[in-house]
């Protein structure tokens, strides 16, 4: 779908009162995450990285989300989200067996390695995975509808959504403190909110977008 | 690791505790030394504990209240970032497990000086009167043994802490008092929820909510920001960390962050004599007369399991056998749809209108029990999990439904559930940092709670159908607050405290939290927390003057 908030950029509001100082500085933090290579296998980062292709596009036109760089960060810490399937595993040995089992899933299928699969195909795999039909024997006791659903699909997701650029092409107000909003009736937005390209106003919106602030 | 931060080093400590106020802000505190044996230990500091706190250091008793979680100064500490706060959950594993396991931390739990007020969304209703009776009066569950005419009483007390911001006239049940604060100012998701009502010709009104709609001492209102359920940064929301807590130090309590109590002690004689507590690296014993459990509905048991001992080897107060069973979820299923007009649900507290129609009608119900449902408003992580989670998107089809969020409009329930011990609370083997077994929590929807959902979401889809909402979907699977799994009652032998929070089987130890519910109704249930602890202060109090304690 083509660029509905054409030219907006919550970052553009990072120095206005829409932004506190903790706010920047986790933002910042966010930013400047770089991917760890200390964690998990070569092998295990590159399937990772086309789950994330493929699962959570990258924003057209935009600067690009740095999932893979949260979610590692993630792995890293080995912690919990205050909840866990019983069966699965603790947090870095599910994704080391699940990425594990969609590699040899690939195989199985293709012959070839996750991250070489083309698009398509690759999205097959996924869909089998989300169904639980699988067919390397690779999955042992993980059960590969569980870690689809309880794992690998929300940590993903959450990654992605956590970045400016997410929230900039879906049109979200981003931070909002400590100035918060006024205007909360539907149809009427703040000047810094961001404006639809196809909101039928007389100014194009990539040019109020570049006002928003 | 800086030494200011609040989740490494504790902040309340040598007489002064974080102003909450006041970005850097101290204010005295006063100290006990654990050899001192105090009136009253409490075991968290959230609606349960913390107003418990407040209302004994109110009435002259010495009070250390223990958090495991860090004391927050909301103006300084708070980011408008759902990823960042998630440092407000309790995210320490646990295991999930049943034909439906529920989804924990974010969702419902927790870990904060202030407790899961610190991010909740401030919903804050009564109990239809009934559901004190929900046995007698309406065939199912069981009977409170406290009747509405008291919690009526305390309602008032907690509404006037809160300063609740709410409607002149509320139209179910018994008259009630003004709210202090008037209604905030209906956003758009709000008012879509007014109209499919009005269409649908049942009742509707502004939600009774914890948040300022003016300025109150220190704290101003509410700017609207809508990243309630993470955290307010402005202090217009009135959680526990900002209203009972800031009194129960004034009053001489003393609030202990970063420490996880890990044991309760018990003498030979079978009473409590204090609690083992983990703060600063090292565990800790600390004296008192009374103990309080208010973890909540999952660490209050797991407690009470893990403080099992040779006299009692199924766990404190348990002779019942019903520590941990009996937990009691509330449906969350919502019916969502996309509106024509921009909704921007984002902005304003995510439930500003509310319908409790079938909290009070029960004609033309195939189930037991009501529910309420609100107005949404879910920020983008949140929104995006449904999305995967519940309509199965992802790849481009779920970035192009995302980009479409400012449009989207939706209603939640808030559903009872009837109480039922196979929906329980038990310990697992694995251990958590501080060598305690961890909880295991099972649940599994019964008939009655898939009937409840089918009816309540065709509801919902109606009243959103009625405002012109299309492509509409129904999300089948969220549950939301946790309650039960220590309950109340009038006989030992099915209960596991008294109408006073007070445990059968250990007379100075008490449950003060939203484990002691019996039933718990189709409203959310922080009101009625600290409406029972105001009550439970009051009880002690007089129960110390008669000698009782
Ligand atoms: C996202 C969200 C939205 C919500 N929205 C609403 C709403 O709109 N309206 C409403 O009425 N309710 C709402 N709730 C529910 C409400 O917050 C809870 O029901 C209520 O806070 C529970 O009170 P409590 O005292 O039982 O436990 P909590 O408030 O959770 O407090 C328990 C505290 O005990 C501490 N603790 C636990 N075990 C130990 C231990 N062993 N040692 C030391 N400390 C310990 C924890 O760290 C925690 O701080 C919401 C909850 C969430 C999570
Ligand atoms: S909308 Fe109001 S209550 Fe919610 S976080 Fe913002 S200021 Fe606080």
């Amino acid at each position: 779908m083509a660029n509905r908030f054409p030219g907006y950029d919550v970052l553009a509001k990072r120095d206005t009162l829409s932004w506190n100082d903790k706010t920047r500085e986790v933002i910042a933090e966010r930013l400047a995450m770089s991917e760890r290579s200390d964690l998990l296998s070569d092998r295990q980062r590159a399937t990772l990285r086309t789950a994330i292709d493929r699962i959570v596009p990258q924003p057209e036109g935009r600067a690009p989300v740095n999932a893979l760089a949260l979610l590692l960060a993630k792995i890293a810490d080995d912690g919990s989200d205050g909840h866990r399937h019983h069966q699965l595993p603790g947090l870095r040995a599910c994704y080391e067996r699940g990425l594990d089992a969609i590699e040899e899933e690939a195989k199985a299928r293709h012959g070839t390695s996750f991250h070489l699969l083309d698009g398509s195909q690759a999205d097959l795999l996924l869909s089998a995975i989300e169904r639980g039909d699988v067919c390397s024997n690779a999955w042992g006791d993980l059960p590969p509808a569980i870690f689809w659903g309880w794992r690998l699909l929300p940590d993903i997701v959450s990654s992605y959504y956590a970045h400016p650029s997410a929230w900039s092409a879906m049109g979200f107000g981003g931070p909002a403190s400590p100035r918060g909003y006024v205007r909360i009736e539907g149809d009427r937005r703040d000047p810094w909110e961001a404006v639809e390209a196809d909101d039928g106003t007389l100014i194009p919106a990539a040019r109020q977008n570049k006002h928003v602030g | 690791m800086s030494a200011d931060d609040p989740q490494q080093v504790p902040r309340a400590k040598g007489g002064r505790a974080p102003d909450v106020f006041e970005p850097g802000g101290w204010v005295p505190m006063r100290s006990h030394s654990q050899d001192e044996e105090v009136d009253f230990v409490i075991v968290g500091t959230g609606a349960g504990g913390g107003t418990l706190a407040c209302k004994l250091a109110e009435d002259g008793f010495s009070v250390v209240a223990f958090d495991a979680g860090p004391y927050w100064r909301p103006l300084e500490d708070f980011a408008s970032d759902e990823h960042h706060q998630s440092k407000l959950y309790w995210t320490d594993e646990r295991i999930t497990a049943g034909a439906n396991p529920i989804k924990l931390g974010a969702n419902n739990s927790g870990r904060s000086v202030g407790g899961s007020t610190v991010h909740y969304a401030m919903v804050a209703l009564r109990f239809r009167p009934e559901w004190f009776k929900a046995r007698t009066r309406l065939g199912y569950g069981a009977d409170w043994p406290i009747d509405w005419q008291e919690m009526w009483k305390y309602y008032t007390e907690v509404e006037q802490a809160l300063t609740i911001s709410g409607p002149i006239n509320y139209p179910w049940g018994p008259r009630r008092p003004r709210y202090p604060y008037r209604a905030h100012p209906l956003n758009e998701a709000a008012k879509l929820l007014a109209r499919g009502a009005e269409a649908l010709g049942i009742d509707w009104t502004e939600t009774p909510i914890a948040t300022l709609s003016a300025p109150k001492g220190k704290a101003h209102r509410c700017v609207y920001r809508g990243f309630c359920v993470t955290g307010c940064s402005t202090n217009a929301k009135q959680s526990v960390l900002n209203t009972w807590l800031p009194r129960a130090l004034t009053a001489g309590a003393e609030i202990r962050d970063l420490a996880m109590v890990g044991r309760i002690e018990v003498d030979k004689a079978g009473r409590a004599t204090g609690v083992h507590y983990h703060r600063e690296g090292a565990w800790h014993f600390q004296k008192a007369r009374n103990v309080v459990v208010a973890g909540y509905a999952i660490e209050t048991p797991r407690l009470l399991l893990n403080s099992a001992c040779e006299q009692f080897p199924d766990g404190l107060a348990n002779s019942s056998g019903l520590v941990g069973k009996n937990l009691m979820v509330q449906l969350n299923q919502a019916a969502w749809g996309q509106m024509k007009e921009e909704v921007r649900s984002y902005k304003a507290p995510p439930s500003l209108t509310i319908s409790e129609h079938w909290n009070y009608e029960d004609r033309g119900k195939d189930y037991f029990g009501g529910w309420a449902y609100m107005s949404q408003g879910p920020l983008p992580i949140t929104w995006v999990k449904e999305l995967a989670g519940q309509r199965g998107l992802w790849g481009q089809r779920l970035i192009d439904e995302m980009a479409r969020s400012n449009h989207n409009v939706g209603l939640k329930m808030v559903g009872e559930v009837l109480p039922d011990e196979r929906n329980r609370v038990t310990l697992a083997e694995e251990t958590d940092r501080f060598g305690l077994p961890i909880a295991k929590v099972e649940f599994s929807y019964s008939d009655n709670d898939r009937a409840m959902m089918k009816h309540a979401l065709s509801f919902m889809d109606d009243s959103l159908a009625a405002v012109g909402a299309t492509e509409r979907w129904k999300e089948w699977d969220d549950t939301c607050h946790l309650n039960g799994t220590a309950r109340m009652g009038d006989d030992p032998k099915t209960s596991v405290v008294n109408a006073d929070g007070r445990s059968w089987d250990i007379p100075n130890l008490w449950v003060c939290d939203g484990s002691v519910f019996p039933t718990v109704g189709g409203v959310n249930p922080s009101l009625t927390i600290q409406a029972i602890a105001c009550r439970t202060a009051d009880r002690i109090k007089a129960l110390s003057a008669r000698g009782e304690l």
